[in-house]
Parts: structure tokens; sequence; C-alpha cells
């Protein structure tokens, strides 16, 4: 057994959620809406110990294909994280996570004086961009630019 | 249909198309010719801040052109407010218009109000967001009174951390063959995050340096609340104060503009010398407005 399968056993079927930024993978629930309302089993397992990255964070949900359109939200606060979708124990498709070029009600805009926090019917929306490796987010209402996203999540 | 939310939806061609259109409506402006181009049409005024010269300006042009004004004035419109969302306002008030021109203390109100609106929306500014009227009258002020704006040089004086006028004004003049020279006490430079976004020439440089070498000068208001000492807020507002002594130094082609009100950034002395264009370019807010006006509503 290798020392990720002695953190959580394997899954038989589902989304396996991988080189997640150590301390991410609660935000990564939160961005994937898993919460108490959720039926499937979830694992999760936090500061890993990783040779690439030194430590990470893994989230398993079993019995469910998440969308890619989802799982690439995920890139706001964990961009170098990987998805495996798994079939009867077998890797069925691997791929990286791409951040999104747009997000809707997911970050918070931190400038009080944008309309998107005022008591309006109105759902923040983030225009996405790299700089370098950095995650870069713009306020589609007031323009303001904010990195390091993890501490926007709503 | 078109809004004009912010100076970054137009392109150049779109900043020359209007700034021509501009021209032809001067003579109309002044008096001297008369239009009737935007009969039957109803322009709704809504300022949830009080403006003077904006929301007359814009007055000025669509009566002007033949069609009719509905005022909602800052107070009607924070009562309207507090009873309910912007979102509502836009959708009811955009029923009995054929176009919206707003001016709210929230950033990004009025690209929020053209996703409620049936009509077209102009921002006429947004708290310290947008203001794309003010950097198209400066543009033709500028276009107008020295003939081009490609291949000027031009210093920006002043606040240059706040002025929503400035942010405008530096993203579309880097559209434009320009030079453009920084001028600001170190707490109210151009934000670095700011100025990194932006390509075209652009150089920090104190007024002595580059005084008689600029084409225009484009001077906004120190606000005192910026600072924390009232000293050193005299000390600085000294130092970034056009004089005769500074006219003295520009060419004789050079212009000064300010988007007003000026409070002492300018002495009195100055208005009198040629160079002095600012209530020229106030003037100018009328044929600017009136080619807006058209380009949204027909």
């Amino acid at each position: 057994m290798t020392e990720r399968e002695l953190v959580i056993s394997k899954i038989r079927e589902g989304t396996v959620i991988d080189h997640i930024n150590a301390g991410k993978a609660l935000l990564v629930l939160k961005i994937l809406g898993i919460d108490e309302k959720t039926r499937e089993t979830v694992s999760l397992a936090m500061n890993v110990p990783s040779r690439k990255m030194g430590k990470k964070d893994i989230v398993k949900v079993e019995g469910l294909f998440i969308s890619e359109e989802k799982l690439n939200k995920i890139a706001l606060i964990a961009p170098s994280a990987t998805i495996n979708l798994v079939r009867e124990y077998r890797i069925e498709k691997k791929f990286k996570v791409k951040p999104p070029e747009v997000v809707r009600g997911i970050l918070k805009c931190p400038n009080r004086m944008c309309i998107s926090n005022a008591r309006e019917p109105v759902e923040s929306i983030f225009y996405i961009s790299l700089r370098g490796d950095e995650v870069v987010a713009k306020c589609h209402y007031c323009g303001r630019k904010i990195s390091d996203l993890a501490k926007f999540i709503i | 249909m078109r809004h004009l939310i912010s100076i970054e939806d137009l392109n150049k061609d779109d900043i020359i198309r209007i700034l021509n259109k501009s021209e032809e409506f001067e003579d109309v402006a002044l008096g001297k010719r008369r239009s009737r181009i935007l009969e039957g049409k109803i322009l709704a005024n809504l300022f949830f801040e009080p403006s003077t010269r904006t929301r007359m300006s814009f007055e000025t042009a669509m009566k002007k052109l033949g069609g009719e004004v509905i005022n909602v004035s800052a107070q009607e419109a924070s009562s309207i407010a507090k009873g309910e969302t912007l979102a509502d306002t836009i959708k009811v008030v955009s029923n009995y218009c054929d176009a919206i021109v707003i001016r709210h203390p929230l950033e990004g109100a009025a690209r929020f109000a053209s996703e409620h609106s049936r009509v077209p929306v102009i921002n006429a500014g947004d708290g310290a967001g947008q203001h794309p009227t003010q950097t198209l009258l400066d543009l033709y002020t500028i276009k107008k009174e020295i003939g081009r704006i490609d291949g000027l040089k031009i210093a920006l004086v002043g606040d240059l951390k706040y002025s929503r006028t400035i942010h405008s004004l530096i993203k579309a003049l880097t559209l434009f063959e320009t030079k453009i020279y920084l001028v600001s006490p170190p707490i109210l430079e151009l934000p670095k995050e700011f100025l990194e976004e932006l390509g075209g020439d652009i150089e920090k440089a104190e007024l002595d340096q580059i005084v008689g070498d600029v084409d225009v000068i484009y001077v906004t208001r120190i606000q005192k609340e910026r600072f924390l000492d009232e000293e050193e807020y005299r000390k600085v507002t000294g130092s970034y104060k056009i004089t005769l002594e500074t006219v003295k130094k520009m060419k004789e082609s050079a212009i000064i503009l300010h988007p007003l009100p000026r409070v002492d950034e300018i002495a009195v002395e100055v208005d009198y010398t040629k160079q002095a264009k600012y209530f020229k370019q106030a003037f100018y807010g009328v044929p600017v407005r009136m080619a807006i006006l058209t380009e949204v509503m027909l």
C-alpha cells in the first residue's frame, strides 16, 4: 500500500481531487457545493505528505462525477489540483484544473462601494486571468482586481 | 442597443467617430444652427448624487436637439432608493424614456443599471469608478484646441491616485500616440497596479522639468481629506499650483485643462491667458454630449 492509500482508501466510482494546496480542501468542498446535505460519501485528507508539493490535500467523492465546468472553479484557489474520474477502481479520465474565464456567485468583491455588495438582486461576476502562476480576478462591476482568491470565496 | 458605461467599452475608432460627430453639433450648441434630430425622444436624468455641470450639460444637449428631459433630483432619487432597489427603479424608469443618464455613489452602478434597462444607459459617474463622457469631452477639447491628439505631450498634474477623471483619461490617451507625464506628490501617485496594466509612453516627471515641452497640462484638484496633516496639504498644493509663472514657461501653443470645479490649483490670473482652456472645455461638454445622445438613441 502506498502512503496515500493509507490515508484514504481507493474509491470504486466517483471523483478524486488530488494535489490541492495544503489547507484548502474545505474551501474546495465549498466551491463544489458539497455540504451537510450531500448524500454521497466524501472523504477528505489534509496535509498529506507529497513529493511534489511538500504537503497537499485530497478530496474523494464516491458515486458522483462532478462536471468539468464545476471542477475548474477549484483552480481559483488550488491551481495545481488534478482530477481523476474513477470507474470500477480505474482512472477513466485525468486532467489538471483550468481556471474558468468567468465566475459567478463564487467570489465576493472586497470593495465596499461596489454595487455587487449593495442590497440589490445582483450576483458577483469576476473575470479570471493568470499573472504568471497567480490567478487574478477582476470584478465585472467596479473593476477591482483581486488575487489570493481563497480569501474572497463567498 | 448601445450603452456608454466605461471608456474601455470604446475603441479608438469609436472615440474618433464621437469626436467627429461632436464637431458637427458645435454649431447647434452655439445656437448658430437648429436641430430637431432627437424630437419625440425623452431623456431621463437619474442623479443619485448632486451634480450641476454634468446634469445641466446633458439637459442642454438634449433640449437643443429637440428632445425632452425628465429629471429625478438627488433628493427624489434617494427617497426612491430607500423604498426600492436600483434594479427596480431602472426597470420602471426605462419604460418612460428613450435613454437614461445615471450618476450614482456606488461603483459599477451604471453597468448594473444597464443590465436592467430597456433603453440605453449613459454613465455620468459612478462613485470613484468611471465618468466616460468627461473623458470624451477632454479628448474633444484637446483635438479642437490643438488640432490633433496623436503626437502630443500631455502632463497630468495633481491627484493621480483617486481621480476617476484621470484614470479614464489615461486609458483613452494610451489609445493614441501620446507621451504622458505623471506629475503628482508621492502620496497621490498613480497606483502601481494601474500603471502596470497600461501600454503607451508614460513617465513620472516634475512639472518644472517638462513645463516648457508639453502641449497639454491637465490639472486636477488635490483633495484636502487625502492628507492627515494640514501643513503637508498646504505644502503639496502650493508646489502643484499653476500660476502666471508656470504659464510663462509654457509653449505659446500649449493649453491648460481642468475638469472643474477648481479650488486653488490654478490661480485666477491664469484664466485670462490664452493657454487657459478649462471654461471652453466645460462648453465642449454640450456638443460632446449631443454626439453621445444621438449615438445611443438613433
